[in-house]
């Protein structure tokens, strides 16, 4: 019975003890000597649990890059999971430094809810799967009419679905579920024809279906989903860390240093590439961010380049096999643009 | 001479004899349980049925199917899901329990200091195995063991943070630690709060009695869920920036609470079936207030509410999965977020993980039900039926 009553007076100095927030949060960072990290409670590819229990995916990995930036040790990160409405709290009252959650960016989530969203990390949208060998010869969603389709109830995705119809004057046959693990059982023994959700989300649905290799994504996406990480407001400082660690990841795979590359690079002649690994001389690119000047160095040789970064969460690298569609570098016909490093 | 008119007189008894073939053995066992009237038989024959069809079907899923290890998905899949497994094939993956077992039990405990969970689960076995056997002797001591002197080891085993050991956050324990600890606080605070709550909603002190009935009326009359989201939602905007409640507190007090409200209805329920006579003999001895309550009245209230209290420990022990709702994961939830680890997607992969968990909670709350069933026998004093 003793038990808990320490238990409660143990537990609440060290709640008390972890307290006290100060003006910057580079400062308390750099003070407790790791950056706390929300992540999702599970989103395959973004962030997950391995069989260590390490988090693993696109969010868990930035955050190790900005660690890696601020430490020069990808290591220093402590995860928050948290569920999607604890997420903004747990942001708000200083709780986590980073929000790295599958967060769609929309501008009432900049001003209302007081975050700032630093870039995109993974630019998506809702989608629609299909099993191919019940629907053959279709290939663009704007040949669904008629189809019954699977989609949660209460989300934005269902009401994205009937937009989407309406416009294109298509009928459709809504099967709603108030789970998403209905909506996949019901997908899985054929009770509809299409299934629509994050297209990010239907890959990892694929893999657990009986016959994967029958289910067709298709190429349209309907809304727009900007996932990225957002930090508190008031300091700027931190944003310019977390928002410049991101631009580096890109400017890196424009470059080509990899991971594995990235020592070599370092003696480039090329004066860009020397420029972004901080080997100019009398460079203060890092110490005027607040960071050392190697930061990039350290960033890539922690998590590689985006690219890396990608195929080895969500891309070829993973099970879910996502191509790099919209979320390419400029350079290559998508999104994925770095204003220069200089 | 005196005549024999008795022809036959019996000496000595008769040997006991079996009894008739046709009331013992199999057969008889089959006949009066299995077919004894039509309907009897109809619904044996549709049982047999129904086990037949299913039986062979999960020990196939559960057993002969199942993998047991592996690195990945791939040993879970059919080659159709990218894996290794020929076309149709239907198993458990227990591979994916076997990779994640560490953390289902453990969570995302750093794996280097995982010898301090086990070792305060093997000093816990240690001393409640001796404290649940009525034979074995040194009952006080071993309550002191168990209630004072564990705790203080296990809190600063697994939280760590002193005597060289370093600090575990509690936002990284989970699974079965998680579980198991909320639930032993939980018994441990609720029975005897709920013991000094049921007193006090009895009493006839105004002010006790009201603060009672509001507390107890209060809890029970909000659910578990609304109060953790309240906690984890609300509460952090409320506090100074940058003070943090641990959530595993949070949900600590949170369970405990609510337990003590519903074991103190249950055990003002054994109250009120002690007969007045047995308050006023203890008055008419001249006992105060708590010989009274401790020496007469309580030991037989408790006694005639084991079962209900028991159900209150079971109830609570599978609420504590409602501390998912503050993003803390105790078994189950574990055991969901894992399915989201693109290495184990499979179509199997739910369905094993989830198995695995009613496993475990069935097997803690049959051993609890057992036990209270057996303690019931043995202090069944006065009501045995």
């Amino acid at each position: 019975m003793k038990h808990i009553a320490i238990g409660i007076l143990g537990a609440a100095t060290l709640g008390v003890m972890a307290s006290a927030a100060s003006a910057s949060t580079l400062d308390d960072v750099k003070a407790k000597g790791f950056i706390q990290c929300g992540v999702s409670t599970g989103l395959a590819g973004f962030s997950a649990p391995d069989d260590k229990g390490d988090w693993q995916g696109i969010d868990a990995d930035f955050c190790r890059a900005v660690a890696a930036a601020v430490f020069g040790d990808g290591s220093k990160v402590k995860f928050t999971p948290l569920s999607a409405k604890e997420r903004f709290t747990a942001l708000q009252s200083g709780e986590i430094d980073i929000l790295s959650r599958n967060t769609t960016w929309t501008i009432n989530r900049d001003t209302a809810l007081g975050l700032n969203f630093i870039g995109v990390t993974y630019y998506d949208g809702q989608g629609f799967m299909i099993n191919a060998k019940k629907l053959p010869g279709v290939n663009s969603a704007l040949q669904l009419s008629g189809a019954a389709v699977c989609v949660q109830s209460g989300t934005t995705t269902e009401l994205n679905l009937a937009d989407y119809f309406k416009s294109n004057k298509m009928e459709y046959n809504p099967v709603v579920f108030e789970k998403l693990d209905e909506v996949n059982a019901a997908y899985d023994a054929g009770r509809c024809d299409v299934y629509t959700t994050d297209q990010s989300g239907l890959y990892g649905i694929r893999l657990t279906l009986a016959a994967p290799a029958d289910h067709v994504v298709l190429p349209e996406i309907i809304s727009k989903e900007p996932l990225g990480p957002a930090v508190r407001q008031g300091d700027d400082q931190w944003y310019h860390i977390v928002k410049w660690t991101y631009f580096a990841l890109l400017q890196a795979e424009e470059l080509g240093i990899t991971k594995a590359n990235v020592e070599e690079m370092k003696a480039s002649d090329n004066p860009e590439i020397k420029r972004v690994l901080g080997q100019e001389a009398e460079t203060k690119i890092g110490t005027d961010l607040g960071v050392s000047n190697d930061w990039v160095v350290n960033i890539v040789k922690t998590v590689g380049n985006y690219g890396e970064l990608f195929e080895r969460n969500v891309g070829s690298g993973s099970p879910l096999k996502i191509a790099r569609g919209i979320n390419a570098l400029w350079t290559k016909g998508g999104l994925q643009y770095a204003p220069p490093i200089r | 001479m005196q005549e024999h008119d008795m022809s036959w007189v019996r000496t000595e008894m008769a040997l006991a004899q079996p009894a008739p073939a046709s009331v013992r053995g199999m057969g008889a066992w089959v006949r009066t349980n299995l077919i004894g009237s039509v309907g009897d038989a109809i619904l044996t024959i549709i049982g047999i049925a129904l086990v037949a069809m299913i039986l062979p079907q999960v020990i196939n899923w559960a057993f002969i199917n199942a993998q047991w290890t592996g690195p990945d998905r791939s040993v879970c899949a059919t080659v159709a899901q990218g894996g290794i497994q020929s076309d149709g094939w239907s198993g458990a993956c227990w591979a994916f329990v076997n990779a994640k077992f560490g953390q289902f039990m453990f969570g995302t405990y750093p794996i280097e200091e995982r010898w301090r969970p086990i070792l305060v689960a093997i000093l816990f076995v240690a001393l409640l195995v001796p404290m649940l056997i009525p034979r074995v002797p040194r009952k006080g001591l071993n309550a002191i063991l168990l209630f004072l002197v564990l705790p203080i080891i296990s809190f600063v085993l697994l939280v760590g943070g002193m005597f060289g050991l370093p600090h575990v956050e509690t936002s990284r324990w989970g699974g079965l630690l998680v579980t198991l600890s909320l639930s032993f606080v939980g018994i441990a605070v609720s029975l005897p709060l709920g013991v000094v709550l049921a007193l006090g909603r009895r009493s006839k002190m105004p002010i006790v009695k009201m603060l009672c009935i509001i507390f107890i009326e209060t809890v029970r009359g909000i659910p578990l869920i609304t109060v953790l989201f309240f906690v984890s939602v609300m509460l952090p905007l409320f506090l100074p920036a940058g003070v943090t409640f641990d959530k595993f507190l949070r949900a600590l007090i949170g369970v405990s609470l609510f337990a003590a409200a519903y074991m103190a209805e249950v055990i003002r329920g054994g109250l009120q079936a002690i007969p007045k006579g047995q308050y006023e003999g203890a008055d008419s001895l001249g006992l105060g207030y708590w010989q009274k309550m401790g020496l007469i009245v309580l030991p037989q209230a408790l006694k005639l509410v084991i079962p209900g209290i028991v159900n209150t420990f079971i109830g609570m022990f599978k609420d504590t999965s409602l501390v998912i709702i503050i993003s803390m994961f105790d078994l189950l939830g574990i055991v969901k977020q894992n399915f989201s680890d693109p290495n184990w997607a499979t179509p199997q992969t739910a369905r094993s993980g989830l198995i695995f968990a009613a496993f475990v909670f069935w097997l803690f709350c049959f051993g609890m039900s057992r036990y209270s069933m057996y303690t019931e026998r043995r202090l069944d004093t006065g009501h045995k039926r």
